[in-house]
């Protein structure tokens, strides 16, 4: 871990919305390169980067649309840099065979989707969180991401390095899902000193050019190291089936390692990974789950609760992917059961579903999106699920 | 004696006769000999003729002939080996 | 002094070095005039003294994109149609690279169409060299934008009935500083066509038209491979500078060949930077170039 480069870093307290904070968050991050296509509700969160990008050694170029914009980033991240993108829901099924190529090539990189009513065009200017599922299975093939869920612009700056961070450690594609709401939605953000903020580096190898192997996993993480074009690595990188040398290898055999492997480093190191916020847990007879915008709904449902004398827990989303599946089995057995509010009809309360296998009830208030939930309908769930 | 040479790395050839036909002084000919794919590789039929000028080389799509001059460190003079052989 | 009789050893072959020899035979079938496009990428390497370890190589899919897989430089085989944006991202990050498209007539101007337009415009600094078979090849010899009308493919059974772009004439119009056409016939002038590319800032194309005998040429009963090649040398006109709205090409009509444009333009990282230093003074501070850190 390092610390993040002071240039960036607009240190004090800001009044920012979080399009503006996330890429502040991306700016301390280390990111010095950004390709995007305007599409709202995400677009502030690249217009601040092309204003910011020439002040501090940093490139910003609209490309012509999504699929350019996606692999436009990857080719600059083998050009060494950190890089990102954003888009909102009819741009992210754009990117989707950019994100599985950036999984295949275990290329570190941030998209920040600012989820909008869907599906298609859908509510250009209004919030839903209906992209939950799509983030983790929209490409083709066995793999596994990792999703940060903000609900907050601070949040949005602080999970966006977080994001970076975790791209970096697990050589990943990392997705900081924000929410219209969240994304235009304006409060203090506190930017910390440059030397407060921690920051992964790209972990470049060390190792000699005839040794080196670009696809060969090393340490717990069981993750590759980096490299870049340039250095005399003569680095092959390909979205075909590849061995350690990263030469494609289209065998069964290859296969099953390969995909394995992409899939297990994320699933083995899931405890590590996963951030939940819980409160009042411990003796509640009902747990309501959220993230994003809906878990600041969810707050308000669960005081009216707890002031009708119900005993009622939370468990905040931070981490939406991997799934704490670990955390939802360990409550499961103690509870009557969980609300589970989304603002879609029925998302992740599949995976509560899954995990808690049987072992209580599990309700879904959901939403088809447009505006944020009236805290009156979750309140209704946890006293359904209470009785 | 001719002031090219070719090689040819008979297992890589497939035959399309490229550097048969644009061989600038027709050195070469698809031979009776099969490699283990069963193409008839080239062979030269009139070394003499070659100028190394490598044609052959950039013409074939398998990397599987080049032309060259030799330069005179490559070439030994057979009596002074002899010499350094005793 | 007596007759030279032995020689100690032959020098390897050029291209030898530039290849990933662990991956040889290649995939190519025999005659398709790929590998001879690489023959003339590796002289012009050679001949232009380009530094190799400031070369990266972007492909994109089809029997053109796997040229990446095969040479021993930085190559990134990326998806279908987007070599372009991939090579404008790692040029924007990298710009001491040297970055070089090498994929197909399919996949830079079907699906990578807009990308191709987009560079071009933009004058970005990357060298495309266009292996134009006239067809989709890996899938099997379908109908592709630059398949000439009346010749049969895999989903014309019947013959095409929709014109081909003309590639230069297109690029050209995009904006393109550098375009010229040869064919694999034309393995000279190739190999330094390539080499003035490289060495040339802004956005360069080179179109090389070659066989494809196992599907393009099969079915539209050309011949074989070395029949095409003799076809190119018949037909072929070396015609440097002519206006690019004439050098479609059809079924079995002439080929002009040659360099058709090469003018001045700065290229887009020149652009950026002089626009961004214009309007910010002192407060512009360029990208750095990526060290590993």
């Amino acid at each position: 871990m390092t610390h993040a480069d002071p240039i960036g870093v607009l240190t004090g307290a800001h009044f920012l919305d979080g399009d503006h904070a996330a890429c502040e968050g991306a700016i301390c991050a280390g990111a010095r390169f950004s390709a995007g296509y305007p599409i709202t509700p995400s677009t502030e969160v690249v217009e601040r980067f092309s204003h910011r990008a020439p002040k501090i050694g940093a490139t910003f170029i609209q490309m012509e649309d999504e699929l350019a914009a996606s692999i436009a980033i990857l080719g600059a991240v083998w050009g060494g840099v950190k890089a990102f993108t954003v888009t909102s829901g009819p741009g992210f099924s754009l990117m989707m065979e950019h994100i599985g190529y950036a999984v295949m090539t275990e290329t570190p990189c941030v998209f920040i989707d600012v989820q909008r009513g869907g599906p298609s065009t859908g509510l250009p200017t209004l919030p839903a969180q209906a992209d939950m599922m799509q983030v983790k299975w929209g490409s083709h093939g066995d793999y596994e991401i990792i999703a940060l869920c903000p609900n907050s612009p601070q949040e949005c700056f602080d999970l966006t390095i977080k994001a970076f961070n975790l791209s970096e450690k697990y050589r990943v594609p990392v997705f900081v899902m924000m929410d219209e709401v969240v994304g235009h939605m304006t409060e203090k953000v506190v930017i910390p000193r440059a030397e407060e903020i921690e920051v992964e580096p790209r972990h470049f190898t060390n190792k000699d050019k005839s040794s080196f192997q670009l696809y060969a996993p090393v340490g717990e993480e069981q993750t590759p190291e980096m490299a870049k074009a340039g250095d005399g690595y003569k680095v092959h990188v390909t979205g075909l089936t590849h061995d350690e040398r990263g030469y494609p290898n289209m065998t069964p055999a290859v296969q099953e390692r390969m995909v394995k492997r992409l899939v297990t480093k994320i699933r083995d190191n899931a405890e590590k990974i996963c951030i939940t916020e819980q409160h009042d847990v411990e003796g509640a007879d009902v747990v309501v789950v959220s993230y994003g915008i809906t878990s600041r709904v969810a707050q308000r449902a669960v005081e009216m609760a707890r002031a009708k004398g119900l005993k009622v827990g939370t468990l905040r989303l931070i981490t939406a992917w991997p799934f704490p599946d670990h955390v939802i089995r360990a409550i499961a057995p103690k509870v009557k059961g969980f609300v589970v509010a989304e603002l879609n009809l029925g998302q992740m309360v599949r995976e509560v579903e899954r995990s808690a296998a049987g072992k209580c009830r599990v309700a879904l208030v959901g939403h088809a999106g447009g505006t944020v939930h009236k805290p009156e309908e979750i309140l209704k769930a946890i006293e359904e699920v209470a009785r | 004696m001719a002031r090219g040479s070719v090689s040819i790395v008979v297992e890589r050839c497939k035959a399309c006769g490229f550097c048969v036909e644009f061989c600038p002084s027709k050195v070469l000919a698809l031979s009776d000999a099969f490699n283990s794919k069963g193409y008839h590789p080239p062979h030269a039929v009139n070394p003499d003729k070659c100028s190394g000028c490598d044609l052959c080389g950039m013409y074939c799509p398998d990397f599987a002939i080049h032309g060259y001059r030799p330069g005179k460190a490559d070439v030994v003079d057979a009596a002074e080996k002899e010499k350094e052989a005793e | 002094m007596s007759t030279p009789i032995c020689i100690q050893k032959a020098p390897d072959n050029p291209v030898e070095s530039f290849l990933r020899t662990d991956r040889m035979p290649h995939i190519w079938c025999p005659g398709c005039g790929i590998g001879t496009t690489v023959n003339c990428f590796t002289r012009a390497l050679i001949d232009s003294k380009t530094d190799l370890d400031k070369l990266s190589i972007v492909s994109g899919i089809g029997c053109t994109g796997r040229v990446a897989g095969y040479v021993n430089l930085d190559s990134f085989h990326t998806t279908h149609g987007r070599a372009i944006p991939f090579a404008t991202g790692l040029k924007l990050a990298s710009p001491e690279m040297t970055v070089v498209v090498y994929s197909g007539d399919g996949d830079l101007f079907a699906i990578g169409g807009n990308h191709l337009i987009h560079a071009a415009r933009r004058n970005v600094d990357i060298k495309v060299i266009c292996v134009n078979n006239l067809t989709y090849a890996m899938t099997g010899g379908q109908t592709g934008p630059a398949t000439p009308l009346d010749v049969i493919t895999a989903t014309a059974p019947y013959g095409t009935y929709d014109p081909a772009f003309n590639l230069p004439y297109l690029v050209e119009a995009a904006g393109a500083v550098y375009v010229a056409r040869w064919t694999t016939f034309h393995v000279k002038q190739l190999a330094k066509s390539m080499a003035e590319m490289f060495k040339k800032k802004g956005f360069c194309f080179i179109e090389v038209v070659s066989p494809c005998p196992t599907l393009y040429q099969r079915r539209n009963k050309m011949g074989d491979a070395l029949d095409t090649m003799k076809f190119y040398k018949e037909v072929s006109k070396t015609k440097h500078g002519t206006p690019t709205s004439e050098v479609g090409l059809t079924k079995s009509g002439e080929i002009i060949v040659g360099k058709f444009v090469d003018r001045e333009r700065p290229d887009f990282e020149t652009m950026m930077k002089a626009h961004l230093e214009a309007s910010l003074g002192d407060k512009y501070i360029p990208a750095e170039v990526p060290t590993c850190s």
